[in-house]
């Protein structure tokens, strides 16, 4: 132990330990994706739910009830099923940093390892939609670009604007934008419809169909600026105030000089 | 031969053949004075130019019509989608033209600045009294210009029919529809038959390039004509009266000014569409009634009007089997009609309310016309909470409000926020008027301190120069009017309730404080 | 009036002040080589733009910090035709400034009104004038021309009436008939009540022949959003409730207000907003307004099931869908 604390003070200690980190949590994680690819046999798999259970005891169960039947400030989480849990603490949303309008997305408080034991007890209370597969995602090869996009303004432009930018809905609660969004996030929001978004069913908009809007999102997040700095895809409000400050503030600024004396 | 020679031989030519040489010889030495602020309707001329040659380029390939085609451009995640013409043909300037996205975004800016240096300029000739004898005509057709404007600006947000442009027009629809008794009618004959039908877009592209700019050019002809034979009207200062006019002549330093700024405008609005993005339509999609952006909002000249529209209240009339739309008429049409007219009469009621019927070439500093000032405050406080409350989705999402409070906010703002504009401008610009006179009176601070033999200490006041004393007090002060409730027989004189309405503003209006005059600075000399 | 206060003296236009061009030819010659510098610089400019149009492909992209990834081929031409402008602006801007002459020139301006002799006369014109056309007098004629001028501003009018059909009864009709199966929008697929989950949305339109030749006009009206919650969610009149199948209920899509597509269903607070100008409404008091403009609430579509359990419109809607005009009768 000494011979360690000798070295804490080193000038290396620090990105070493940082490396030390990154290969630890490279490791997990590898492990982890792992797990999920290979056949979990049922042994594990109960392994896991108990563990999921033990952190929803600590860090879910004060909102959302001991055996995650709902209370006055949280829905039932009976029955959302694993893709719900996945994408509400894979973004980070739960657990609620607090209780404001909305759950915002930010760093995740639990690890890949954590989430997936967490989805798989929520899972196993009730039947819900699952998370979806790696092959189950391949919207490179299943999607359609256009075909998405034309969904996307049919369901989801009214919300997250017509680039997927994000958009105001009422009592200052909001669509977030959707650019840098996983893939797989994307498509268990579709399938659970968290907060104020709804759900979008299978039978309505179909795998392929979701997988085309997910296409079309990556490639609006893709799409370089073809004509000039975005302005943030907002629409006319973020041009009029260019035209103005940046514009006619030029102009002035000309006319000014113009119609100053030389020396 | 040098240039100045041959450039001579080309004035006789044309003088033998016009005759022109009188009147040119007469306006080539024509005076026009310089002030950053006379260039805000030249940025507007100059825009208008730019559109019309932008403009003309787009032409060339966009194809007004919304007949159904499936797009086979180059933008891949529009590809296969079913689209009006119209729509694809703006895909085809924006991509497969090449310099063609480059000139929608000039025209689209131009467009923009167009506005902007419209209302900029109206604002400095309504705060310095331009528009009073003999220009009141000339400002009547400067709105009538900042009306065609409007409407040639939002045809021309409409043309490329993507979703945005399809949710103006739908708009748009449904105030026309909401007209009583013929509005339904005259949608039916505007868009030839069913909303959105297939004959709206080549209609209004008829408007767009040859009606509208037509009547633009006929009006900005006219505008320029009376500017010309008027002349241009000038701040005071030293040297400068109601009779005569301070500058460089025309030909060549005023001439080349102005041709040089036309570039700047023209550059200015280029460089804007190299480096800012500005209606990318192929992002939005084609149009169609079932779909909507979220934050969809109007260019920023339309903006005010859609902030009203937000904010009206849900009334509506429902009697005899008839429906009124109060919450479309009343914010769409009843408040921009009366504040068009107002603003176009005026230069008459302002020379009711003074009395003045004299011609004014020297234009007012806006502190000394503390009513007029205030009134033009209180409008443009009117625009911006509106124009605010039309980007509140915008303002909500950007500044973690809610739509709701911005909503509210500005329903109340409406009311509360213009009167107090009025009110806080006035003050304003008679402590400006206290502090001119101050300034006057007893010179600048210098800054400097000196100390009295007694032990006290002054600030060292430096007198200003015999031109500033001269600027400071050249305006006039007329005091208000007369008007006798009786007339001389001891006789109530008819429209005595206007008359008391008149002197009343009369006497506001005047309100200011006293100017110095020789006699103040000789009281304070004695002392 | 109060004796004649006596204002501060005009002390006239302030002296001429020489610039350093004027006094001194290396200064002179000095602008004249910044304006050529100015004009050089423009020259440049057009080389950017001709060499961006020929050379840069229009697939190139260079990162610019602030401004992201830019299309090379779009910023050379933007920039190099800016500048070209733009420089020709400055130099000719600077030339006049520096080189040409600066000295203020007096110009007297003359009263715009005419010596009293000419309007009298001007005056006396026009009144002779109207007195020998018996404009005063003849009243007929004058009665009868202005009668006349009035109707002839009918025939333009008149020949505009070809512009559009008469709205009829259309404004009032969609294609939603008894028994109309709703579909998907887009796919056209019909759906099953079973295939929504609870907070589930669909926009669906009705079923027809040829979906692939849909007319824009009839989405226009036909445009419906379909929101299931749980039935006891509902806070309904009889009549509407009996117009939901199982939680679901089908409202208009276009606003009630000026028809925009009003589809940002909000699922836990389960309120519709329009995007347009805000309007809310409550979807389990059957769309009433909550908030903003819009005085009415959506149309609800009474829908049920077939056998096979495919939603269908019980009957069309029983009032005018999306904004409100003049023949709208609706107490």
């Amino acid at each position: 132990m000494k011979r360690i604390s000798r070295y804490r003070r080193h000038k290396a200690a620090g990105p070493f330990l940082l490396l030390l980190a990154l290969l630890a949590i490279g490791t997990t994680f590898s492990v982890a994706s792992a797990t999920t690819a290979a056949e979990t046999t049922s042994a594990d798999r109960s392994l896991q739910i108990e563990e999921g259970r033990q952190i929803f005891l600590k860090g879910c169960s004060s909102c959302h009830g001991l055996n995650a039947e709902g209370a006055q400030i949280a829905p039932s989480l009976i029955g959302v099923g694993a893709a719900s849990v996945d994408f509400q603490v894979g973004t980070g949303r739960m657990p609620m940093a607090d209780m404001s309008t909305q759950a915002m997305r930010k760093e995740p408080l639990y690890n890949a390892e954590e989430t997936a034991a967490l989805a798989a007890y929520v899972a196993s209370l009730a039947p819900g939609p699952a998370i979806p597969g790696e092959s189950e995602l391949n919207f490179e090869r299943d999607g359609s670009t256009a075909e998405g996009g034309e969904l996307f303004r049919n369901n989801c432009a009214m919300c997250h604007n017509f680039a997927g930018q994000g958009g105001a809905l009422s009592q200052g609660k909001y669509a977030p934008t959707l650019m840098g969004v996983e893939p797989r996030h994307i498509y268990e929001a579709m399938v659970t419809g968290p907060q104020s978004m709804p759900v979008f069913s299978d039978k309505t908009i179909t795998p392929e169909e979701k997988l085309s809007i997910i296409k079309w999102i990556k490639s609006a997040e893709k799409e370089p600026n073809l004509g000039g700095a975005s302005l943030g895809r907002v629409g006319p409000v973020t041009e009029g105030l260019l035209g103005w400050v940046l514009g006619l503030g030029i102009l002035i600024g000309v006319a000014v000089w113009l119609a100053m004396k030389a020396r | 031969m040098t240039v100045e020679a041959r450039l001579g031989s080309v004035a006789n030519y044309v003088d033998e053949r016009t005759g022109a040489a009188a009147w040119m010889k007469k306006n080539l030495q024509k005076v026009f004075p310089d002030h950053w602020s006379f260039l805000l309707g030249e940025v507007a001329l100059y825009s208008f130019v730019i559109l019309l040659l932008s403009g003309t380029f787009l032409t060339f390939w966009f194809d007004p019509s919304q007949r159904e085609v499936v797009y086979e451009g180059s933008y891949e995640p529009l590809e296969g989608i079913k689209m009006s013409a119209a729509y694809a043909s703006a895909l085809h300037i924006s991509f497969e033209v090449r310099g063609g996205l480059l000139m929608r975004q000039i025209h689209h800016w131009a467009a923009l600045i167009f506005m902007a240096a419209i209302v900029a300029h109206m604002m400095r000739v309504f705060f310095t009294g331009a528009f009073r004898k003999p220009r009141e005509g000339n400002w009547i057709i400067g709105i009538g210009l900042l009306t065609l404007g409007i409407v040639e600006g939002f045809l021309g947000y409409s043309l490329p029919d993507d979703l945005l442009s399809g949710t103006g027009i739908r708009i748009a629809e449904a105030i026309i529809q909401a007209l009583p008794v013929v509005g339904s009618y005259l949608a039916y004959f505007a868009f030839g038959g069913a909303f959105p039908g297939e004959s709206f877009i080549p209609r209004i592209y008829t408007v767009h390039v040859l009606l509208l700019p037509g009547a633009f050019l006929a009006l900005i002809t006219a505008h320029l004509m009376l500017v010309w034979y008027q002349k241009h009207t000038q701040y005071p200062g030293p040297g400068r009266t109601e009779k005569n006019v301070v500058g460089y002549p025309l030909m060549p330093t005023y001439m080349a000014k102005a041709g040089g700024f036309f570039f700047i405008v023209f550059g200015v609005t280029a460089f804007l569409a190299a480096v800012a993005s500005i209606n990318p339509i192929w992002l939005y999609g084609p149009y169609t009634p079932g779909q909507i952006s979220a934050g969809s909002q109007p260019d920023w000249y339309m903006g005010w009007l859609d902030g009203l529209v937000r904010m009206a209240p849900p009334i509506e009339t429902h009697a005899f089997g008839h429906t009124i739309s109060w919450n479309i008429l009343v914010p769409g049409l009843i408040i921009p009609g009366i504040l068009f007219t107002g603003m176009a009469l005026y230069p008459f009621i302002e020379s009711w309310i003074t009395g003045d019927k004299r011609e004014h070439h020297l234009l007012d500093r806006p502190r000394n016309a503390p009513n007029r000032t205030a009134l033009g405050a209180m409008s443009l406080t009117f625009v911006m909470v509106t124009l605010i409350n039309g980007g509140n989705d915008i303002i909500a999402t950007h500044f973690d409000l809610s739509i709701n409070q911005i909503m509210w906010g500005t329903r109340f703002g409406v009311f509360i926020l213009p009167p107090l504009a009025f009110v806080i401008t006035k003050r304003l610009c008679l402590s400006l008027q206290r502090a001119d006179r101050e300034l006057v009176l007893h010179g600048r601070e210098t800054g400097t301190l000196l100390r009295l033999p007694h032990g006290e200490f002054v600030e060292v006041h430096e007198p200003i120069s015999p031109e500033k004393a001269f600027l400071l007090t050249s305006h006039e002060q007329a005091p208000p009017l007369e008007l006798p409730e009786v007339d001389g027989r001891g006789v109530k004189r008819a429209g005595a309730l206007r008359n008391k309405l008149r002197s009343r503003m009369s006497v506001a209006n005047a309100e200011a404080i006293p100017k110095v005059s020789v006699n103040d600075l000789k009281e304070i000399e004695h002392h | 009036m109060s004796n004649e206060i006596e204002a501060i003296k005009d002390p006239g236009l302030p002296a001429h002040v020489h610039r350093k061009a004027d006094t001194d030819s290396a200064a002179a010659d000095r602008a004249e080589r910044q304006v050529a510098i100015l004009f050089g610089i423009s020259a440049l400019g057009t080389a950017l733009l001709i060499v961006s149009y020929i050379f840069i492909p229009d697939d190139v992209f260079i990162f610019i910090p602030v401004m992201g990834n830019q299309n090379a081929h779009q910023l050379g031409l933007g920039l190099g035709m800016a500048i070209s402008l733009f420089f020709i602006g400055m130099g000719a801007i600077h030339w006049a400034k520096t080189l040409m002459p600066d000295t203020e020139v007096v110009a007297q301006r003359h009263e715009f009104r005419s010596p009293d002799s000419d309007r009298k006369e001007f005056v006396e014109a026009v009144k002779s004038g109207a007195g020998a056309a018996g404009l005063g007098r003849r009243s007929l004629i004058k009665k009868s021309l202005g009668a006349a001028l009035g109707l002839s501003a009918l025939s333009p009018l008149l020949l505009l009436r070809d512009l559009g059909p008469l709205p009829e009864k259309e404004l009032e009709k969609t294609t939603w008939k008894s028994g109309t199966y709703l579909v998907t929008d887009p796919g056209n697929r019909r759906i099953k009540a079973s295939d929504l989950e609870v907070g589930a949305v669909a926009q669906v339109l009705p079923e027809i022949e040829d979906p692939e030749h849909r007319k824009l006009s009839d989405i226009a009206k036909d445009a419906v959003l379909l929101i299931r919650l749980r039935p006891q969610e509902f806070n309904l009149e009889a009549n509407k409730l009996a117009m939901t199948h199982d939680g679901i209920i089908a409202f208009s899509k276009i606003c009630s207000h000026m028809g925009c597509a009003v589809a940002l269903y909000e699922q836990q607070t389960k309120h519709l907003l329009c995007p347009c100008h805000q309007s809310t409404f409550d979807v389990t008091r059957g769309a009433k307004v909550i908030f903003g403009p819009s005085a009415r609430p959506l149309p609800q579509l009474d829908i049920t099931i077939d056998q096979e359990g495919y939603l269908v419109a019980r009957q069309p809607f029983s009032e005018p869908v999306g904004p409100s005009f003049w023949e709208r009768n609706s107490q």
